[in-house]
């Protein structure tokens, strides 16, 4: 059943693809095409990388409603952006190469990932609440020290920071893409095959290491693949706490089933549907009105309050 | 066999078991007692290997399980903790297939679907077989927790107060199982289970290890550890074990 379902959400998915890269297309067909499937390419990636990587943070953290954002990823995109802009200027941050920027912005989230869970985890892999709590002391550390700074930008400067501060694939750059994506597929299948112990997983650390599982090492090799997935998507679009959050919960409740082998790709195709679906209304349907990741916050947010409401009533 | 040498474990500073120093026959049931933090449920954790003493060893079969790597620990060992409860959307089939993990890693053989369902025979839950654990009652679930430590095919099975919650006919349904399985025969397993109950400890238990404070106060015999004195020193209050119609109980005076 559960396999069934999984092969709707492809179906699902190939459709939202193939209208996002058909709808309204008129000539000159080969440019429009290009620009289109580079965005296409951009939003399947970073939705089946942010979905992906919150079914496993879930499982790791042994909560369902958290996501990686929680511990600080998105603060500290903004306080990079708001930093590079500080140094730089609007100017010199505008005419920042590329691939550089995208390194560094890669290098710095995954490092202070890295930096945060080893810190952590020294106190043992079992404390995951001690490594929550901490990511969210740390985030709002970096969000208070990204306001305090911005205070000090000009307000052209400010706007640039605002505009770098959402999520946005109106100008991927298909050269970061073309680094970004074999590093966040490699990372997926890596995450697929750690699936069956990860379902062992989640009956707890006791009772997986009971089985057999070294359930430290585990929890550091998740760890680290959550924190390359979430940096180079963060780097590559922008931040999106609840995007996350929105997918592995619905594939959770379409799926119906425990087992990561499932829930992974589920939640990594709901996650690219999401934002395929998302901007293809965006672009076409409400004609650049809005922003992507203000829908798919919103939508994200509305599912957390629904989930810690029904959970409080159970 | 189990020798465990001279152990001490210290937690946070904390001394929780002190100068432990015993053997637990392979054969039969052995009943771990001791009043609310004599360090009953650490001593299981050192047992299989989940919690690293800080002084002294623990031989299973002569093996040096705390040294072990964790997969040929899960094949000697099976421990069923006292723990959160499990990820959602589980059903019994599926709980008590976990129990095979640590000889299948994931790919699981059709010897292992075998051994999985001979499990839920064993503890009846073949009419729970796909329901999921959210849906049963505290009783049901604990059996089938119970089935996967079973289904893991170990020679030694440690319980961690398996009948915490469930009313007096589940815990005799569970402890009879546990009492079946640890009688001689082919299929047999030396069965450690840290006990509440002192009315299950007379009427199955083989074997006691009785622990106060975190030092070993007696390891022996049912018939020698399980008497009125002994029982009302260890708990500081007055226990009488006695037979009724043919079965001794313990019920507190």
């Amino acid at each position: 059943m559960a396999d069934r379902r999984l092969l709707f959400l492809g179906l699902g998915l190939l459709v939202a693809a193939t209208l996002y890269l058909l709808w309204g297309l008129r000539s000159p067909y080969g440019f429009i095409l290009s620009l289109r499937a580079t965005k296409l390419a951009a939003l399947v990636v970073v939705g089946a990388a942010i979905g992906a990587a919150t079914v496993m943070f879930q499982t790791v953290a042994a909560n369902r409603l958290l996501t990686p954002g929680i511990v600080g990823f998105d603060a500290m995109f903004v306080l990079i952006q708001t930093l590079l802009v500080l140094l730089l200027g609007g100017i010199g941050y505008a005419a920042l190469p590329q691939i550089p920027k995208f390194a560094i912005e890669t290098l710095a989230l995954a490092g202070a990932a890295t930096l945060l869970f080893s810190a952590i985890l020294r106190q043992g892999a079992g404390d995951m609440t001690r490594l929550v709590l901490t990511g969210v002391i740390f985030g709002i550390l970096m969000r208070g020290l990204a306001t305090f700074l911005q205070r000090i930008l000009d307000p052209s400067e400010f706007a640039i920071v605002q505009s770098a501060s959402f999520a946005s694939f109106t100008a991927i750059d298909p050269v970061q893409l073309a680094f970004a994506a074999p590093l966040l597929a490699a990372a997926l299948v890596a995450g697929q095959r750690l699936a069956p112990a990860l379902d062992v997983a989640g009956l707890g650390r006791d009772r997986a290491r009971a089985l057999g599982v070294d359930h430290d090492r585990l929890v550091l090799k998740v760890l680290a693949l959550i924190a390359g997935l979430v940096a180079v998507a963060t780097a590559l679009a922008g931040p999106m706490t609840f995007l996350g959050l929105l997918a592995a919960s619905l594939a959770a409740s379409i799926l119906n089933t425990h087992r990561h082998r499932l829930l992974l790709p589920g939640a990594a195709m709901l996650g690219a549907l999401i934002l395929v679906a998302g901007q293809f209304l965006f672009e076409r349907l409400l004609g650049l009105q809005s922003t992507l990741s203000v829908i798919v916050e919103f939508l994200g947010g509305m599912v957390f309050l629904m989930l810690v409401l029904r959970r409080r009533a159970a | 066999m189990i020798r465990i040498e001279n152990l001490d474990l210290t937690l946070d500073g904390a001394p929780i078991l002190q100068g432990i120093d015993t053997e637990i026959p392979a054969s039969g049931l052995t009943a771990v007692i001791g009043p609310n933090g004599a360090g009953k449920s650490s001593l299981l954790h050192c047992l299989a290997g989940l919690v690293r003493p800080t002084q002294g060893r623990v031989l299973i079969d002569g093996i040096d399980i705390p040294a072990a790597k964790p997969a040929e620990r899960a094949r000697r060992v099976a421990l069923l903790s006292q723990g959160s409860p499990a990820l959602p959307r589980l059903t019994v089939a599926e709980l008590v297939g976990f129990g095979r993990w640590p000889h299948h890693q994931g790919r699981p053989s059709s010897e292992d679907h075998r051994l999985v369902q001979a499990s839920i025979d064993c503890f009846d839950l073949d009419p729970l077989a796909h329901r999921r654990l959210e849906t049963l009652s505290g009783g049901q679930r604990q059996r089938a927790f119970v089935a996967m430590a079973h289904a893991q095919t170990t020679p030694w099975m440690l319980l961690d107060e398996p009948l915490a919650a469930l009313d007096p006919r589940y815990a005799r349904d569970i402890m009879d199982r546990l009492c079946t399985l640890s009688r001689p025969g082919p299929e047999a397993r030396s069965i450690v289970v840290v006990l509440h109950d002192l009315a299950m400890a007379v009427r199955c238990a083989d074997w006691v290890v009785s622990l106060k404070d975190g030092r070993l106060v007696q390891s022996a015999p049912r018939a020698e550890a399980l008497t009125s004195r002994n029982l009302s020193d260890l708990f500081e209050a007055e226990i009488l074990v006695d037979e009724v119609q043919g079965r001794p109980v313990a019920v507190l005076a």
